[in-house]
């Protein structure tokens, strides 16, 4: 029985693992194919990824975008999720339509999107895509941040307000301090969905506002240059990095060490 | 309990000065036995409603400043709830609550001056105990070298100097009360309020607690509001309790009057365990009462002037104020009441002899120190009863 448990647990991780084992290697091949077998390693592709004016422009949009849709799926999130924290009429409802960028189809709200935005003068503009990763991004940050002030005690804060402090206090000095892990692995998703999401920068995104993914996408079709698989390296382990990072926010929630602080 | 013969009367919040230990014994009981005093906390007509749901029902009460008050009643009888009026988690539907003479109930909580202790102690886990304990005195922006010495003071107070750099959660579940005890007391309210705060504690450490409060509460001279469903707990600690029922005060007054003159079946039946006799009134007055019983013996009863003569009523008798005879020995007197009864069950308790009497369709029970000879089951016996500790009460 135990055998079995094993030997299925090694057959899903290989069916999980098995297409980022077969496009890694090709990264380092010093071949012009994307294809094996490697005859000998190079860097030249992570070189060209530095050097072709495509590659290096669409790995600074990806991150002036990523930061944006973060900062502002953050934001808005966080200030949802305290809002939401009390239920009132509709809150469910209201819940649930935030949620909904998770379960519609990507096409469905590229469409939309990009009709709204044309007329709005935003198609093709960086603020655009910004709007548009939020939007996609917004769910993961509001279940992040309400599963954290789920867990904070509500009597930790009426604690507090009978020891003096006014709400802004409270919320400064004991609400923040205690959400902030959900905040942050909130951030952290937010930006992990920017950096990969396709669909929709496909529809409101110019040639200017060319994202990582969206430039692997298309050159895809163009040529098969192991350049994509140096990106995709480069998603990976960047995607891999913010993974750690949100295991390290929650471990951090959990702990609690003695503290260096004094009076 | 020497401390109550003090004739000083310090004040609540003047006292605490005295915190070091070496301040004279507090007034805390002499005040409350005085009662001249002008109330310090005042509730009056205060009325609860959550949706159509009345929690509180028209509820005066009234506080002395260094009295211990307990709020004591089964959940959901609106106790808990004065205790959120108080503090300022929840406003009245209607009334009025007054500190000291100043209308308090539209203020938000952090402006009552009023230390609130929690049944889950409710520590900041970010921070840690000497960081709790100074939390306070920051929101009142005191300056760093006293919050240094007040924390130092509080932690001695309660004994946890040695572990003011831990996180609550590494604490024991008493250290963590005595920390949020501290936090409560550091900052000198004007009132502390506790909301079961030994309810999560095992038997050994809340008698501890009770004890460590009480003193506490003697040597700081604090007016204390403690919420508790544990009637041994109010007994123990309190100067007066307020026994509630569904949203109203059933009976407030001392320990003593409480256990020993409960004034309704709720409060008899709530404080300890009592033997209930219904009856009708027969006579009433200064030397003692008459009730007769529908078994039909006469049972005479304390003095009492309410309910009055004719009205149906109830006798009460405490277990341990019944005692028993061999059959035949005891004599009836005008203030000895007595009661054939067959011996139905006797139970051993340690310190105490339980005899289940079985008294025609009526059972009683007689609480009997264990050196009384053993009364083997189903023997005949008298039951005897002073009329001193029969209380008539309304049904």
């Amino acid at each position: 029985m135990k055998a079995a448990k094993i030997v299925f647990g090694l057959l899903a991780v290989t069916f999980l693992m098995a297409p980022l084992v077969t496009i890694l290697p090709l990264a380092f091949t010093s071949s012009d194919l994307l294809s094996y077998p490697i005859r000998s390693f190079s860097l030249r592709w992570f070189e060209e990824l530095m050097i072709s004016d495509a590659w290096r422009m669409s790995i600074v949009n990806s991150l002036v975008i990523g930061a944006g849709a973060t900062l502002l799926a953050t934001v808005l999130g966080t200030l949802v999720s305290l809002g939401l924290r009390r239920s009132f009429a509709f809150s469910g409802i209201l819940k649930s339509a935030l949620l909904l960028p998770m379960v519609v189809p990507a096409v469905i709200l590229g469409v939309g999107m990009q009709i709204t935005f044309i007329q709005l003068g935003l198609v093709n503009t960086h603020v655009g895509v910004i709007i548009a990763h939020t939007v996609v991004a917004l769910p993961f940050v509001i279940v992040s941040v309400s599963g954290s002030l789920a867990g904070i005690d509500m009597r930790v804060e009426r604690a507090a307000m009978s020891l003096g402090a006014n709400p802004l206090r409270v919320f400064g000095h004991v609400t923040l301090p205690l959400m902030l892990p959900g905040v942050l692995s909130g951030a952290v998703l937010a930006f992990a969905t920017s950096l990969d999401e396709v669909v929709l920068t496909l529809f409101v995104a110019g040639p200017n506002q060319r994202t990582l993914a969206r430039q692997m996408f298309s050159s895809i079709r163009e040529n098969i240059s192991p350049a994509i698989a140096a990106a995709a390296f480069v998603i990976i382990v960047g995607t891999v990095v913010v993974a750690g990072l949100v295991l390290l926010f929650r471990a951090a929630a959990q702990r609690q060490k003695p503290s260096t602080v004094t009076v | 309990m020497t401390a109550s013969m003090a004739t000083s009367r310090a004040s609540g919040r003047g006292s605490t000065t005295g915190r070091d230990g070496s301040m004279a014994a507090s007034s805390a009981r002499v005040a409350a036995m005085n009662g001249a005093s002008a109330p310090f906390i005042a509730l009056e007509q205060v009325e609860m409603m959550f949706g159509t749901h009345r929690v509180v029902d028209q509820l005066d009460l009234t506080i002395t400043r260094g009295e211990f008050v307990s709020l004591l009643g089964p959940s959901g009888s609106g106790k808990t709830t004065i205790l959120m009026l108080l503090a300022g988690f929840l406003q009245p539907t209607a009334g009025s609550i007054c500190l000291g003479g100043k209308r308090i109930d539209h203020l938000p909580p952090h402006r009552r001056d009023m230390g609130v202790v929690f049944q889950n102690y409710a520590l900041f886990p970010h921070m840690s105990v000497a960081d709790n304990v100074a939390f306070p005195l920051r929101m009142r922006r005191v300056g760093r070298e006293e919050i240094e010495q007040r924390v130092t003071r509080a932690l001695d107070m309660v004994q946890l100097q040695h572990l003011r750099d831990r996180r609550p959660a590494m604490l024991s579940g008493g250290q963590q009360q005595r920390i949020a005890l501290a936090r409560a007391l550091v900052f000198e309210p004007s009132v502390v309020l506790m909301d079961e705060p030994l309810g999560a504690l095992d038997k050994q450490l809340r008698e501890q607690m009770q004890l460590d409060i009480r003193d506490l509460h003697r040597r700081l001279g604090l007016t204390i509001v403690f919420v508790t469903h544990d009637q041994g707990e109010a007994l123990t600690m309190s100067d007066r309790i307020a026994v509630f029922n569904r949203g109203r005060i059933e009976q407030i007054g001392s320990p003593t009057e409480i256990y020993d003159r409960p004034a309704s079946r709720f409060v008899a039946e709530f404080i300890g365990e009592t033997n209930l006799m219904a009856g009708k009134v027969t006579t009433t007055g200064p030397d003692g009462s008459l009730i007769r019983l529908d078994s039909g013996e006469d049972m005479a009863a304390s003095a009492a002037d309410w309910p009055a003569a004719g009205n149906e009523a109830l006798l009460s008798v405490r277990p341990e104020n019944v005692t028993v005879q061999p059959v035949g020995t005891a004599r009836r007197t005008e203030r000895v009441n007595i009661m054939q009864a067959k011996v139905a069950d006797s139970v051993y308790q340690g310190d105490h002899l339980r005899l289940h009497l079985d008294c025609g369709q009526r059972r009683m029970i007689a609480r009997l120190d264990r050196q009384v000879a053993d009364y083997a089951v189903g023997t005949q016996v008298d039951v005897v009863f002073q009329a001193d500790n029969c209380r008539v009460i309304p049904t």
